[in-house]
């Protein structure tokens, strides 16, 4: 090999290891996401409540959101605005689906959790956003939502924003997320 | 130390063999009307980049224009909304890509076997090709234009979803002419490496290089590192928008902020990739007419080597406001602010080797120095969004937009014009006009700077760019920019008509056209012949 083609190969194998490192980010981002609770991420399977006493020398707000992505004729509402809680406090909180489209849908809400360090805290037994949800048309549906905001949540956090995004569902999308979608379940 | 010129009996000899028996055996290069096309000389091919640079400066100046005239006054005059985010987008695209990039190509193609002593490149073909993969992806760019739906209107930094979801059936052949330029890109960077590595004349140390051979090493690595990972995003928007993969859709699992993450890991790099070759071009036209050799020479090589690795981790300093935690915010803001040290470490040794110099003020000089002191505006500006709780005010403003162009247009712009008044004595033989030379640079100086200082204060005052209306308190500012932007625009035809003129005739230079050069390229004849430097010249020093 003359030396011309030595450091040619060296930068082609420099330029391979970066296209292959260029598709590792995709699943480092969402590793790393999953970790630290970035984006809210880690917001999406259930978990078991932290035991332990009831922090009831403060309060946090938790505020609800909901938001509607294209395509999709449903309308999702909080009962509750935003309430007031105890760390270490597990709370109930009703949602209601509506579809006022003229044929069935399916349809998935995904959470988003600001802010970000707040998301590792707080645990969720109980979601619909663990499922995609199946909706005749004209169907109404409430369904529950069972969290806790554990107790070592930072002192700083007063207010945690929960944001729910209705998103539809179509069939290719379903499976390829098949596993992805329908883990966990109610616990 | 910069190399110097050889000992006169090499300079007779390197003259006398390209005159020689020795050219014969080389002189099967194509003629006739192929002979561009088929061309391997890197001096034919430098021309080739410098061409097309310049023919696409003057589109993307057409399209600049087209944004100034309908942001003259309030309200929308001339152009629809959608044709104007066109024009933003594709201005942007074809400056960064089409412009300011191959611009450089095109001076190392020319220049770095002349300062390093070497034949020609080290892969002509391949360096032919990379070239002429240029044209085809920029005219499959521009016809979008003409598509059903129009050409790319998200942006030259093309954010999904805006990109994926909400983009023109066009999008399509926008990535593939992406792709097309990104493959020439790293294509000329595997080649200028393999030159400089391998093709040194004897005895030419590392650090005997020119800076301008050594930042583009630097850049070339630069290239070869985050080209791909451009290739990489786009190629994910392909599929995010033609088979109905998620990788930036939240609805699929996705995450647009996913997409802004690997954007601006390859972006941030690549903004310096179109400021670093320009750094060694004015490190080698400042000691020139200053008449002393450049101060703090390895200090400038390991500068722009820090400056090269500092940007990798900056990236998020263009995503303060998508929700970054505080310490990501704060790790960010401070990298950012790190990079001030080695840039000012340069502009400190640029004024300290004007320090008592020999000045003399030629086209060049004029323009060099202009670098020196807008570059470091914008560098000031840069260090303003680097903090980050004033990033917020300040994101997606007209400051954003007079910051970036205060470092392109006088930074990266006015290199690639001084070095080309630098060696057009080298490439034609004939000197450039300084008379209009001088018209062309007062005229840009004045242009350039009432053209983009008033969109510092547009911008403070919260103006969002890529918008064609404005609110009324905006409207002077406005007008100010619009008026510089017709002086800059048009006054680059000066440039144009100093070109043409030098390429036909003028003053006729030597070999050594500027007195106080050093370098190894004013060793050859002027103008320089097609082959050069057969036979390599001898740098080695005499032992003992």
């Amino acid at each position: 090999m003359t030396p011309v083609q030595r450091t040619v190969t060296k930068t082609l194998v420099a330029l391979v290891a970066m296209v292959g490192f260029t598709i590792a980010l995709v699943p480092l981002y969402d590793v790393f996401c999953q970790i630290t609770g970035l984006n809210g991420r880690a917001a999406s399977e259930p978990k078991a409540f932290a035991s332990g006493n009831v922090d009831e020398s403060r309060y946090v707000t938790v505020q609800f959101i909901t938001r509607k992505g294209s395509g999709l004729p449903w309308r999702l509402e909080a009962l509750d605005n935003q309430i007031r809680v105890h760390p270490g406090q597990a709370y109930e909180v009703d949602f209601v689906f509506t579809n006022y489209g003229k044929v069935a849908y399916r349809g998935r809400a995904v959470p988003s959790i600001s802010p970000g360090e707040a998301s590792l805290h707080l645990r969720k037994v109980t979601c619909f956003c663990f499922q995609e949800q199946r909706l005749e048309a004209g169907e109404r549906v409430q369904l529950p939502m069972v969290f806790q905001l554990s107790r070592d949540l930072p002192e700083s956090v007063h207010t945690v924003t929960l944001a729910y995004t209705l998103y539809p569902i179509t069939d290719h999308m379903a499976a390829s997320n098949n596993g992805a979608i329908s883990q966990g379940g109610d616990a | 130390m910069a190399p110097k010129i050889p000992p006169k009996a090499r300079l007779e000899h390197s003259e006398s063999v390209t005159g020689g028996a020795a050219v014969d055996e080389h002189e099967h290069h194509p003629s006739g009307p192929l002979r561009w096309l088929l061309t391997t000389n890197h001096k034919e091919i430098g021309t080739l980049y410098l061409i097309f640079s310049l023919t696409m400066f003057l589109i993307g100046g057409v399209m600049a224009l087209v944004i100034r005239v309908e942001l003259f006054q309030p309200g929308l005059q001339l152009v629809r909304p959608e044709f104007f985010n066109q024009m933003t987008t594709m201005h942007g695209l074809i400056m960064v890509f089409g412009a300011v990039m191959p611009g450089f190509v095109g001076l190392a193609n020319w220049m770095v076997p002349l300062q390093i002593g070497a034949p020609d490149m080290a892969l002509p073909r391949l360096n032919n090709f990379s070239f002429w993969l240029l044209p085809v992806a920029f005219l499959l760019l521009l016809s979008t234009l003409l598509m059903p739906g129009g050409g790319p209107n998200f942006g030259w930094t093309f954010y999904a979803p805006l990109s994926t979801t909400y983009s023109p059936p066009s999008t399509t052949f926008f990535i593939l002419s992406l792709h097309m330029a990104g493959i020439s890109s790293i294509l000329g960077a595997i080649n200028i490496i393999a030159t400089i590595l391998n093709l040194r004349a004897p005895g030419m140390r590392l650090m005997d290089m020119t800076l301008f051979v050594w930042t583009w090493l630097i850049t070339a690595f630069l290239l070869i590192a985050v080209m791909p990972v451009l290739a990489g995003v786009i190629t994910m928007m392909l599929m995010d928008i033609n088979f109905g993969t998620s990788f930036f859709n939240a609805a699929g699992g996705g995450d647009p902020v996913l997409f802004q993450h690997l954007f601006w890991f390859f972006g941030h790099p690549e903004v310096y990739i179109m400021i670093l070759p320009a750094f060694g071009i004015i490190s080698i036209i400042v000691p020139t007419f200053a008449r002393k050799p450049l101060f703090g020479y390895a200090s400038m090589v390991y500068a722009t080597a820090s400056i090269a690795i500092l940007s990798f981790l900056v990236w998020a300093h263009h995503m303060f406001s998508v929700g970054l935690p505080l310490i990501a915010e704060l790790f960010f803001m401070y990298t950012t602010m790190l990079i001030a040290v080695p840039t000012g470490v340069k502009v400190f040794n640029w004024i300290t080797t004007l320090f008592r110099g020999s000045i003399t003020f030629e086209t060049p000089m004029l323009f060099s120095l202009a670098f020196i002191v807008l570059f470091t505006i914008g560098g000031f500006s840069g260090l303003m969004l680097a903090i980050a709780p004033a990033d917020f005010q300040y994101h997606d403003t007209y400051f954003v937009v007079a910051h970036f162009h205060y470092v392109l247009v006088p930074g990266a712009v006015f290199s690639i014009m001084a070095a080309v008044y630098y060696w057009l004595p080298k490439w034609t033989g004939h000197y450039p006009d300084e008379r209009i030379g001088r018209w062309h640079f007062w005229l840009s100086v004045i242009g350039v700077n009432l053209l983009f200082f008033p969109m510092h204060f547009a911008g403070l005052a919260g103006m969002p760019r890529r918008i064609p209306d404005y609110a009324l308190q905006f409207a002077d500012f406005n007008m100010a920019s619009s008026i510089g932007g017709f002086l800059f625009g048009f006054s680059q035809l000066l440039f144009v008509w100093v070109v043409i003129k030098c390429v036909r005739g003028g003053e006729t230079a030597p070999a050594k056209a500027w007195d106080g050069a050093t370098d190894l390229e004013w060793s050859v004849p002027s103008p320089a012949p097609l082959h050069t430097f057969e036979t390599p010249p001898d740098l080695r020093r005499v032992a003992g």
